[in-house]
């Protein structure tokens, strides 16, 4: 429920704020891509290799996406539905590649197959690092399905896998075309495997079009048309999603489900996971143990390393703060008020979604080199970068954790004297504490692995974990660039251990 | 503490009108139970009184000061109205103390207030327990000290009782009002159960589809409701067709003295307690159907030969009555005499 009284000032200017700066890069891309005149659009957009582009970048996403729907979607049903030896163990590996950076994986396959590469190679990186944007969800989904369903299917009168077919994969659809929509916006505004890798898709070429040209504009125009291509990626599945309910209906709590027996089929399956753990997770640790090994032979400059980890977390760290306190506001808002103007502040929040970090970063440089040059390669603006690309993911942590806590409790503290302000100060934000600061410990994680942005906007001379590692692996250190990446892996563990354990107190009980 | 008026306050969601005209004064120092089935719009006028609804029309004012008005809404924080919800909602990351000493002013959340209203609901000594050490009823009880801390005009409370067992209930139920009375606070209890009404109101005013369709003190509500809907809802009812004149009201229990004079077709209403039981041959004759026995008392069904009316009686003691058992049955006390 939500309080019908009109949002109050304090909430609604700052999430105003969050909003402008959120759609701020996008505003002034457009502004700049169209400087030149329509002549210069048209004579972008028109080049035929514009077009070719267009094409391997939807190919890619694509052929991807299916792959990631094929091999989450299989993954989660044994996982979730058959007595999988093992299964524990399992469950922690197939997830794991999700805290595997693109360009990681791409520097552990270059680093043992040099001329590793192309649509093939970007394909099956891609595909490994993203495949558990579908298993999670899918997987959940699965869990939380009520078996009485697939009981009354059975009996009447459907075979298991009809039931499965037409009951079971009916109720998780959602999810997996949630998770499908994540890996293909994962792949469109992925920059690192692609560039690594050497595969020309709009990221690629709006990069090096920057770098290589003195014109900015076909950069800006390209851009462009890639925002587009996300924001018609999300209508549709708006569009297809349709409404639904897939809640369960009626009361009481649903029973857990019976798993099947695999019976023959339980060496395929098995193999079938070794198979993808072993690409996605096995091939990088062994790579890279075997250069980490290489390298301390050849000794690694720890000052070098040291002062890259230092610079990482700072301005990781820094990006997490901003993008939480601008997200404070839109995701109080949108969870404790109604009506159009507050639908507008969240969806403008979530622009970052649709914007590669490419693009952001480009309009940010074009925008400090115009109107705040004093800041331009300077850590206020990487850091603004940061806010812009994962507000999304902020503000969705602070709805819902606040959501989480009943209304009543903040109408009580307005009853005892306090006004909006200190009731979100002494109610909703202590109450909604831990999961905003899980959602600022997650964007703190996703800066950390943050590549292009970073790469454009980082203040001269400083060097991080990732612009580090592009720099070694761009001519061909392996061995150097080793360290960097596993350095890179355990700081960005660390705040997912940490995540974990607060969440097991979090559900004890205690405060 | 001072009174509340309430007068002409409608509201509507959309196109479900839900208030129609809500008018209620509840006086200084005294508790009113706001009393509806669920859906009437009980909680939604306790909601425009306390400023977490907007009216779309009408006036609130407490203690002679305005706080709703036409195109004006004071903001919770400034009337003064302190609220207890369903369930207490104590806030979970506070002590008891602390949420007990939440709406006092800085310096005075340690002072011998806090103290002092623990006592007040029986729980003095618990203020360091944090929320979920305690039981539903004493978060009510903490819930009400809360309330009751900054010393406001009103005191609302949304079906304060209705998540505790039913032998809690009654004894929560005691604890609140005698500290309610001992603060001398004005309070309006919204609620959809009759008994608690009945039981712990000065005076009761009945929300049916969106209007008060009566207001009285409980024993006057009960003994005299406005019509057969209310008499119904606020307790069992014997409701029988009538012809009054100046003698009273003839049915087929005889001719019944009633309330209020009134003549011309209708229905006579009594209450099963009205209706005594006696031997057979006293009064008129009926033969018991079922016994619905509650430990203190007893409803009893009973019908009259050579006619289908059904009757209604509470025994309370007395010798047990067992079904096909004949009896006479007489009526004790007024009526009321409804026209149809």
């Amino acid at each position: 429920m939500s309080t019908a009284r009109r949002p109050p000032a304090v909430l609604l200017v700052p999430a105003a704020v969050a909003a402008a700066v959120a759609l701020l890069p996008l505003v002034y891309l457009a502004v700049r891509a169209s400087e030149r005149g329509p002549g210069t659009v048209a004579d972008v957009l028109l080049r035929g290799r514009t077009a070719a582009l267009v094409g391997r970048s939807l190919l890619l996403a694509g052929t991807v996406t299916v792959l990631c729907l094929v091999i989450g979607v299989s993954l989660a049903g044994l996982l979730a539905r058959t007595r999988l030896p093992g299964r524990r163990v399992w469950a922690v590996l197939v997830a794991l590649p999700l805290a595997v950076p693109s360009y990681v994986a791409s520097l552990s396959w270059l680093s043992v197959f040099p001329r590793f590469g192309g649509f093939l190679g970007a394909t099956l990186v891609l595909t490994l690092v993203s495949y558990p944007y579908v298993y999670l969800p899918v997987v959940a989904a699965l869990a939380r399905v009520d078996p009485a369903g697939e009981e009354v299917a059975r009996a009447l009168g459907r075979g298991p896998l009809r039931t499965f077919v037409t009951v079971t994969a009916r109720q998780v659809r959602p999810a997996a075309a949630g998770g499908a929509l994540l890996v293909a916006l994962y792949v469109l505004s992925d920059f690192g495997a692609v560039a690594m890798l050497r595969y020309d898709v709009f990221t690629r070429v709006i990069y090096t079009s920057y770098r290589s040209s003195f014109d900015p504009t076909p950069a800006a125009i390209l851009s462009c048309v890639l925002v587009v291509l996300t924001v018609v990626i999300l209508w549709a599945e708006v569009r297809t999603r349709g409404n639904t309910a897939y809640a369960r209906l009626g009361s009481g709590a649903p029973r857990r489900q019976r798993r099947a027996a695999l019976g023959p089929w339980t060496v395929p399956a098995l193999a079938w996971c070794a198979a993808v753990t072993g690409l996605a997770v096995g091939m990088p640790v062994l790579a890279l143990g075997y250069w980490l090994a290489r390298g301390t032979s050849a000794g690694v400059d720890r000052g070098e390393l040291l002062g890259a980890a230092s610079n990482t977390v700072a301005v990781s760290a820094a990006g997490a703060v901003v993008a939480a306190l601008l997200a404070l506001p839109v995701g109080v808002l949108a969870a404790r008020h109604t009506g159009r103007g507050v639908r507008l502040l969240e969806q403008a929040a979530y622009a970052g979604h649709a914007l590669p970090g490419i693009v952001v970063a480009l309009a940010l440089v074009f925008l400090a080199v115009r109107y705040a040059r004093p800041v331009y390669q300077e850590t206020p603006v990487l850091v603004l970068a940061y806010a812009v690309l994962f507000l999304p993911a902020a503000v969705a942590a602070v709805r819902a954790s606040v959501a989480q806590s009943p209304p009543r409790l903040e109408e009580v503290a307005r009853s005892l004297g306090r006004g909006p302000l200190g009731v979100l100060r002494s109610v909703t934000v202590p109450l909604a504490g831990p999961g905003i600061a899980a959602g600022a410990a997650l964007v703190f994680l996703t800066c950390m692995k943050e590549l292009p942005a970073t790469l454009l906007l980082r203040p001269t001379g400083m060097e991080t974990l990732a612009t580090r590692l592009w720099s070694r692996t761009e001519i061909g250190a392996y061995a150097a660039a080793a360290p960097f990446a596993v350095t890179l892996l355990l700081v960005a563990a660390l705040p997912t251990v940490l995540l974990g354990r607060t969440w097991a107190t979090a559900s004890g009980g205690t405060p | 503490m001072s009174d509340l008026v309430v007068s002409g306050v409608t509201k509507s969601f959309g196109d479900h009108p839900v208030l129609l005209g809500v008018d209620l004064v509840v006086p200084s120092g005294t508790l009113a139970a706001v009393l509806g089935p669920s859906g009437c719009g009980k909680t939604t006028l306790l909601r425009i009184v306390a400023g977490f609804e907007q009216a779309d029309a009408g006036t609130v004012s407490v203690g002679g000061r305005v706080v709703v008005a036409p195109g004006r809404s004071l903001p919770p924080e400034r009337r003064r109205v302190g609220i207890v919800p369903q369930e207490g909602a104590l806030f979970p990351h506070l002590s008891v103390a602390a949420n007990v000493g939440f709406g006092l002013p800085r310096g005075r959340r340690r002072d011998a207030r806090v103290a002092e209203l623990l006592e007040l609901v029986g729980l003095a000594g618990h203020g360091e327990r944090q929320p979920h050490q305690l039981s539903g009823g004493q978060q009510q009880r903490v819930a009400l000290a809360r309330a009751l801390a900054p010393e406001p005009e009103l005191v609302l409370l949304d079906e304060p009782f209705s998540a505790l067992d039913t032998g809690l209930r009654a004894s929560v139920r005691e604890d609140v009002r005698t500290a309610l009375r001992v603060a001398g606070a004005t309070a309006v209890l919204v609620t959809h159960d009759q008994q608690e009404a009945l039981s712990m109101a000065t005076s009761v005013a009945v929300l049916q589809a969106g209007r008060v369709v009566q207001a009285a003190a409980p024993a006057d509500l009960y003994c005299g409701p406005a019509d057969l809907d209310v008499a119904t809802f606020v307790g069992e009812a014997v409701v029988l067709p009538a012809v009054a004149d100046e003698d009273g009201a003839l049915c087929v229990l005889g001719r019944l003295p009633v309330r209020r004079a009134a003549r011309g077709e209708g229905s006579v209403l009594l209450r099963p307690e009205q209706v005594v039981l006696g031997p057979p041959g006293a009064g008129v004759p009926a033969r018991v159907t079922t016994v619905r026995f509650f430990g203190h008392d007893a409803l009893i069904d009973l019908t009259l030969p050579g006619s289908d009316v059904t009757v209604m009686a509470r025994t309370v003691g007395g010798r047990p009555v067992h079904p096909e058992e004949e009896v006479g049955l007489t009526v004790s006390g007024p009526v009321m005499f409804y026209a149809s």
